[in-house]
Formats: C-alpha cells, structure tokens, sequence
C-alpha cells in the first residue's frame, strides 16, 4: 500500500469519524443518539481550542488534553493533521481535486505555486491569540474543526434529520443558520480559485501547524537536485503550496505526500535531512506582510478591551441573553466558548441557539436561549448541553445541582433568569379575559407563578333584574356579549357592591341566568353586573429559575406577554436581583471582571 | 437607394437553395418548428390547465374533518357494568380486575383492531412525579390489547415538552417498547384541521388526526391532577393533548373546551388513574410533596362520568367542575353513574 493511499484511508477514517460524531449528538440512547459516544473528541483533538483557552483561563480542562499528542507529533513530523485528519481539511482537497480534472499538468502545477497570501493566516492566527491572552477566545470562527462542526450541526444536518430517521426527531430551527451554512459552502466553493484555499490562506490551525514545523527533524525534501526542476509532476497535486520542486517552505507542507508520490525518479523523500534544493521555514513575508501579521496581533490585543467597551458582559449587557444552565458568567464564559455548536444540536428542546446579535460582536454564533423559537423551555431534567460542551463554557452539571437537590439543596436550583409578566400584554391582567397558562406549565414545585382572583365586570349597559326565584335570575335585557356566559368563568354580582361574593353562572336562556346559589342581592329593580373571574399571573423571583416555559406557551404569540430575562441568573454575581443572598443556585461565582 | 450587393465573397460556393425538398437545412428548418410549435402548445395547454379565473380565497383551503371519529363500543348487555372503581395499589392487577368487571378486554377489543392510546405524556418528568400516564399501567393496557387480538397498539400525545424527551423521560416509551406497542410522535405532517359541527371554539383547527389513521378502538390514560385553571386534570382535560397549534388560546374558555374535545373523539373505553394523585402544584407537579396516595382507578366507556368519580380523589364534587355540566349538555357522557351499573372493587396487595 502507497503513502498516499494510506493518506487517504485515514482522511476517510477521520471524515467518517467526523460525521458519525455529528449525527449522534443527538439526545437518547439508540445506537444513532448520544448513549455514551466520544463527541468531543475530534474537537479536542485540534489544538488551537487547547491553546486559546489555555492562554485566556490559563488553565487547560482536561479533556482538551489530546491536544497534546497532536502538538508533540506535530513538532516531529510537521502538518500530519492538516494531511491525514483534518475533515475541512479533506472536503476542501476533495472539492479541489474536482474542479481541477479538466486543468491539464501544467494548469494544475500553477494553481500550487506558492503565494505570498499564504502569509495572511499567520496574520489570522496572531489576531485570535493576541484576543485570546486578554480573555476574548474568537478561534471558534476559523478553527476548521469547530467551524465544521457548527456547519455541519447547524446548517447541513437539519436538512436532512427529520427525514433520514436518524438524528433529531423533529425539523430543527437554527436562527440565522443559512449564513453558517452559506459561510460552508463558500470555503467549498473557493477551492476552484487554488485548491485547499481555506488551508492556504485562512486557517489559523494551519498556521499554528506551521509554526510547530520550524524544528521538525522529519520534512519532505528533495534527496538531489541533479537534473531536476523542470517537470513540476511534484507540484502538480501539491495541496499546501510548499514547492517541492524547489525550494521547499516547511511551514506549508500538509504533508499530502503527493510529491513523494509522483516524482518520476524517487527523489522526492519524507526524511530526517534537509532538502537538497533548499528550505524556507516560512512563506516569503514582503516587509508589509510582517507589518500585517504585527497589525493583527495588536489589532487582536486592542479588540477585546474595545469589544467590552460596549458593555458585552458589564453594565451594558443585552438582558434578553440567557445562556444555558451551567453557563460561566459571561467573561468567562467567553474566555471558552468555541461555537462548535453541539449544544446547539443535541438541546432537546432546540431552545439553544447561535446569538447573532444578542450576544454583542464578541459572542457571533454563541449559545444563546431564544424561547420563542425551541420546542420548549429549557427541560428541568435535562444536562444535554454541559455534557457535550467541549471546553466546560457549560460546565458539565448534574441533575442535582442543575435542580438543586440532594448536596445542592442548600445552594438551590440554578437560575437561568427571572421571568416578568408583561401586564400590558397579558390576557387576565390587560384584556379582562382568563388564561393562565403560564401557571400550567411552570415546572417549579410549588410554582413560580402564584395567581391572584379577581373580578372585572364585562362591558354592559346597566342590568334591571326583572324577577328572581332561588338561583334563576332574570334580567329586563340581557344584550349580546359574544362569549358564553355559562361556560364557568362568569358570575353575577351586585352593581355597586364589589364586597359582594359574586355567585358564578351555570346557564342562560335570552334574559335568564341561572346560578350555582341564590344572589340575595337581586331582588327585583336592583341592579346587577356580570363579572369574570381572572387569575392574575404573579411572578416569585424566589422561585423562578427562568426555564421559559411560560413564554415559551404564552398565548400571546408575538412579543410574550410573559418574558424571561437574564436578571437573578445563578452564573453571574452582577446578575443577581434578589436582596436574600440564600438559594441563588449553582457554586459560587469567580470575582473576575472582564478586562476592560 | 442603391442596390445592397449580395454578401457573398466572390469565389465561394453559391448556397444552397433551402427551399429544396429533402435538404438537410429544410429538415432542420421543420425539426426546429415542430419542436418549437409544441412546446408553444404546451405552454398554452399548461396556461389554460392552471386558469384560476377568481384567484386565492381569503384563507387556505382543504378538507376539514368534523371529527375524530366514534370509537365507543356497545355494550354486551344493558346491565354489563360501564363504570368500575378499583382501589388498590397494584395498577396492573386493578385494571386487569376493572376490566373484567365491565365484560373482559374482549367486549372493547376485537382480533385484528387497531388500538390507540392516547397517553398524557405532558411534561419530560420521571413516572415517580405522577405527571404522566404510569408506564406499568400503560404496558398494562397495551398488553391485554395484545391478548384480546389487536393487530397492532399505538401510543401517542402531543405534549408541553419536545415529544421525544417526554416518551423516554416519563417511562413511556420503555414501557411501549416492552409490551409491543409503537409510540407515534405527534410529527406536524399528522395534525390536520378540525372543525367540530357547532363548535364555538374548535373551528379549523389542527389535530392530531395523522395518529387516528386506520385506527378501529381508542383508549384514554389518564392520571388524576390538581389544575389550577381547569381545576382538575382527568379523562376529558387530557384530551388537550390531541390539539396542535397554538393551542393554548383555548385557556380563555377552559371550559368549553373541554366540552368540545369530548366531542371530538369517543373513547372505546377511558382509565382515570389515582392510585397517587397529584393534589398540589399541577399539572406539572415536580415534587413527592404535591402527591398523595389515593389507591383509586376508575375504567369506564364513559369520560363524563369517569370523571365525576374521579374529582372525589382530589376532596372536590362534579360541581366543581364546570366542564363536566357543559359536556353533559353536549351529550358527551353523563356525570350520574347510576345508569352504567356501576361496580366497586377491591384488590387485595399482593402477598409478601
């Protein structure tokens, strides 16, 4: 078996791998759902994840430690991920090797010619870690493992879930998904312009790749350089733009091993000395170019003190953010936070979204609830989210700290927010008509929402009572009001007595009512008014956790006459809205405020 | 005007005469207008076919279903008894019991029926909560259906949280799994529009009528709940559960809601399950502390009165119940049991 054919099976073995993890990030225990699947483990693998939370917590969670194998192997035999694992990687080498079939030799040797564009992702990389040092983690958007992932969970995935009868049950809403998924399609799509342009030119994994290149004892290199030069057949697969034929720019090889491959005469070799025809650690850097990757790297560290100069996580901040339950406070939070997007997929609820701009610029494509758009609130009973986040920006909670039960009793259950009645919306409170489902659904024992009775007389002319024997009551007139009087929420009561116990209706024959007890008040002449019994919603921020339930089944479709916003939330100290410090849910809080 | 030359180079071959017969551009010339002539007669064809001389109506059109359809069963005898209650705490020996003192589970099921069983799956809460059907009662159910010959038992119901976290959370799913029966998610593509003749309420609105396709017998499990708006949560209120959209508007007359989703199907058979009753905090409860063992289980074919037993368990009269007066009128049921010869039983816990 070739090199190159073992390349392949081992890009094939880690794109399977790849998939399989995608799709069964999924809640349950069937073979195609979550059961005890490694999801994390390809996202773990890249160390840029490693590496820019390291340098903003300053602490490496331990599942990212498979980071570390990958960097030491890497520093031995350069770029093997970019060439044997990375699944972007082998999509944008497919896509490249396809729209190349019709090119001819000499066409395909030109598109690998090295470019000194290749020296941007280095620019790219500096930006991120630059970012990183101050607590701003933005690798997420360029790591080409969390930006496949994302895609692939966001964007791809729901095309095909409800239809396949695997994955998710139910069609899956992403809120501005069409811009990851077109975002996918355009990294596929500039191939045609230079093959594996995304590795080439964007990928800051790549570049920090490159960088671990410098020492690497074992390089691809040419073993003579008698009578070479001039057939270019090492080029013209060449999928990092490295020039082989020439002299070779370590940090680009992906080791693709197409050069070993087709050189006519086998001098082309994977070996512990330098190429014959000579080496560059580096693309060729103009003086602008070393400009620009020094411009990034000061852009990167000026960007997160400007970005929470907007108040992302101080003062100013959206209330309508809430993240999910596990969440770090919000510094932290993003200190982490990738946006690889599994929690996103494997939330049962689909409550989970990517923020576009709830989160400020600084959390693009980072989980957000939106309980308008989930099938539900976020599930008292369920952790999906902590257990699959790859860099505990959830922390991995249980259902017993999440609930506040057994060692939690005392901390209590974690918050995600409060919710806040909306009386100028709300049916019973604004519009005289009963309805508290928001009650219904809350899934506190004893409920959040407490209801208060009262009685609001519907919109009549005055009504005489012409006669009234035991419980019937008739009226002089009795005009239309639309709404059926006997269906238990209306009631009879004395005009001018709001004291009086008002006695419910059972029936109505045109002026007749008949009632459950006799009204002593309704003597003939007196004047009586029809009332509705309310149950007003009233908010215990004592007891809310802001599941969202309740604005999730409000019957006010549009703007929720119940809303839950971020005030009280267990993850953030500044959150809290209650004066009693007990019962705020969750451990406490780090104080480290976000670098300002 | 001068006269335009030909502009033909001198020296080259004079053209061919296109009007001759048989030449390959006159061939070609009456391929071409074939082709097009044909296509210019398809696309008037296509133009007059989708003529729509009154454009859209104001609303979507489409078959609008009066109903779930009728699935009660006649009795065997006028004095076979149609209410049981059962006290006990074994929920499977009780409604085996029930079921044989209102004529055995082959009175209601028939060899080659197909049954569904319309759970309340309500929230994603464990079976030790009470919120949800009791998976042994539905495994229960699902297997005497089995017995007595059905071809095949579906489950199903349309609840607060995602489906799919309430089958598997509640025990239900499980339970379905063991005793053979299938779980139907309430997927969008079942619920199509109802409109209940007379209704006030249920006017072209979606239901789950998908679920009901090919179905012969239909079986409520309910679990007896405090509610604060509807009061009680039993047979009828669980029905809730068969509507789909933004159902939740109808809160503004639970009532008369209620009384229309007893019309909008008819069980063959209705089990009210209080062997725990959720008294407090309901429907969803949450806590051991809202629940109380009531060791009741009442089966009967008829949801009014079913329910009128079952309010008792939560220290209230039918009288509290305004939905159980307006679904008698609609003749749903009967709230007086007297006329369903009804039984008490007793089943003793097991020995040991």
């Amino acid at each position: 078996m070739g090199i190159v054919t073992a390349r392949r099976l081992s890009q094939g073995f880690f794109l399977l791998v790849f998939c399989w993890l995608c799709l069964v990030t999924t809640l349950g225990d069937g073979a195609f759902e979550l059961r005890g699947w490694p999801v994390n483990w390809l996202l773990s693998l890249a160390p840029l994840t490693a590496l820019a939370t390291g340098l903003a917590t300053g602490s490496l969670f331990a599942p990212l430690l498979w980071a570390v194998p990958v960097v030491i192997a890497s520093l031995f035999l350069g770029r093997f991920f970019c060439g044997f694992a990375c699944p972007l990687g082998t999509l944008n080498q497919l896509s490249g090797y396809l729209t190349r079939k019709t090119l001819g030799r000499a066409g395909r040797a030109e598109d690998n010619h090295p470019s000194p564009a290749q020296g941007l992702k280095y620019a790219l990389l500096a930006f991120l870690l630059a970012a990183a040092v101050l607590g701003n983690v933005q690798t997420g958007l360029l790591d080409p493992l969390a930006l496949l992932t994302r895609s692939a969970s966001l964007a791809v995935l729901p095309l095909l879930d409800p239809r396949q009868g695997l994955g998710q049950a139910e069609a899956r809403h992403y809120d501005g998904a069409w811009v990851v998924g077109l975002l996918l399609v355009a990294i596929l799509a500039l191939n045609a312009l230079r093959p594996r342009f995304f590795c080439r030119y964007l990928c800051p994994l790549g570049a920090f790749f490159g960088l671990l290149t410098r020492f690497s004892p074992w390089r691809i290199g040419k073993a003579d350089t008698g009578n070479c030069g001039t057939c270019r057949l090492c080029e013209e697969y060449c999928e990092g733009g490295c020039r082989p034929s020439g002299q070779l720019i370590v940090s680009e090889c992906v080791l693709c091993l197409n050069c070993l491959d087709r050189c006519p005469t086998g001098r082309i070799g994977f070996a512990g000395r330098p190429s014959a025809a000579g080496e560059q650690p580096l693309p060729d850097f103009s003086r602008r170019g070393a400009v620009l990757v020094l411009a990034s790297g000061t852009a990167g560290l000026l960007a997160a003190p400007l970005w929470s100069v907007g108040g992302v996580a101080g003062i100013g901040r959206n209330p309508g953010l809430i993240r999910p339950p596990g969440s770090l406070d919000e510094a932290r939070f993003l200190a982490r936070c990738i946006r690889c997007g599994q929690c996103m997929r494997v939330c049962p609820a689909n409550v989970i979204q990517p923020a576009v701009t709830v989160a400020g610029a600084a959390g693009l494509w980072t989980p957000a609830l939106d309980y308008r758009l989930g099938r539900a609130g976020c599930l008292p009973n369920c952790i999906a989210c902590g257990q699959v986040c790859p860099t505990a920006a959830i922390r991995p909670l249980s259902i017993e700290e999440k609930r506040g039960l057994g060692d939690f009793a005392a901390a209590g259950p974690l918050r995600l927010g409060t919710a806040f009645v909306d009386r100028s919306r709300c049916l019973p409170w604004a519009m005289g008509r009963p309805c508290l489902v928001c009650q219904e659904v809350c899934p506190v024992s004893p409920k959040a929402i407490t209801v208060r009775e009262v009685f609001e007389p519907l919109r009549l002319p005055r009504l005489a009572v012409a006669d009234s024997r035991g419980t019937v009551v008739t009226l002089a007139a009795l005009p239309a009001v639309g709404r059926n009087l006997a269906a238990g929420d209306f009631f009879l009561r004395p005009a001018g007595l709001p004291q009086a116990t008002p006695q419910r209706i059972l029936g109505r024959a045109a002026a007749q009512l008949t009632l459950a007890a006799p009204l002593a008040e309704a003597a003939p002449g007196r004047e009586v008014e029809i009332v509705v019994r309310l149950e007003q919603p009233h908010v215990d921020p004592a007891q809310c956790i802001g599941c969202g339930m309740c604005e999730h089944e409000c019957p006010v479709s549009g703007l929720r006459a119940i809303r839950v916003t971020s005030e009280n939330e267990s993850r953030s100290g500044p959150g809290r809205m209650l004066a009693e410090a007990a019962r705020q849910g969750g451990r406490s809080w780090r104080r480290k405020s976000f670098p300002a | 005007m001068t006269p335009v030359p030909p502009r033909i180079p001198p020296g080259a071959p004079a053209p061919r005469d296109i009007g001759a017969p048989d030449s390959p551009s006159r061939r070609q010339f009456l391929r071409r207008l074939a082709v097009a002539s044909a296509l210019a007669a398809t696309a008037g064809g296509l133009g007059l076919a989708l003529r729509d001389p009154h454009g859209p109506q104001a609303v979507p059109g489409g078959r609008v279903l009066t109903g779930l359809g009728d699935f009660s069963v006649a009795p065997k005898t006028p004095t076979t008894p149609r209410l049981a209650t059962v006290h006990g705490t074994d929920r499977r020996a009780m409604f085996n019991q029930g079921i044989n003192a209102l004529g055995g589970m082959e009175a209601f099921i028939r060899r080659g029926d197909v049954v569904l069983i319309k759970v309340n799956a309500v929230i994603a809460a464990p079976p030790l909560l009470a919120a949800t059907t009791n998976p042994e009662l539905l495994a229960a159910v699902a297997e005497a259906c089995k017995l007595a010959g059905a071809a095949k038992v579906l489950v199903t119901d349309n609840p607060i949280h995602n489906p799919d976290s309430c089958f598997a959370v509640s025990g239900l799913a499980g339970a379905a799994r063991q005793s053979g029966a299938a779980i139907l998610m309430p997927r969008q593509a079942l619920f199509s529009p109802v409109s209940l003749p007379k209704a006030a309420l249920l006017t072209d609105w979606p239901v789950l009528a998908g679920a009901f396709a090919g179905v012969t017998k239909c079986i409520i499990l309910s679990q007896v709940k405090n509610h604060q708006r509807a009061v009680a949560s039993l047979t009828l209120k669980n029905l809730y559960g068969l509507l789909g959209g933004r159902r939740n508007i109808f809160h503004q007359d639970i009532n008369g809601i209620i009384a229309e989703l007893g019309r909008l199907v008819r069980p063959s058979l209705c089990v009210l399950d209080g062997v725990v009753s959720m008294m407090t905090n309901g429907p969803t409860g949450g806590s051991l502390s809202d629940l109380k063992a009531t060791g009741t289980m009442i089966l009967s074919t008829d949801p009014v009165a079913a329910d009128a037993q079952g309010i008792g368990l939560l220290n209230l009269t039918p009288a509290d119940l305004p939905y159980l007066a307006l679904a008698q009128a609609a003749g749903v049921g009967s709230i007086d049991a007297t006329s369903l010869n009804p039984v008490t039983l007793n089943v003793e816990p097991a020995a040991g």
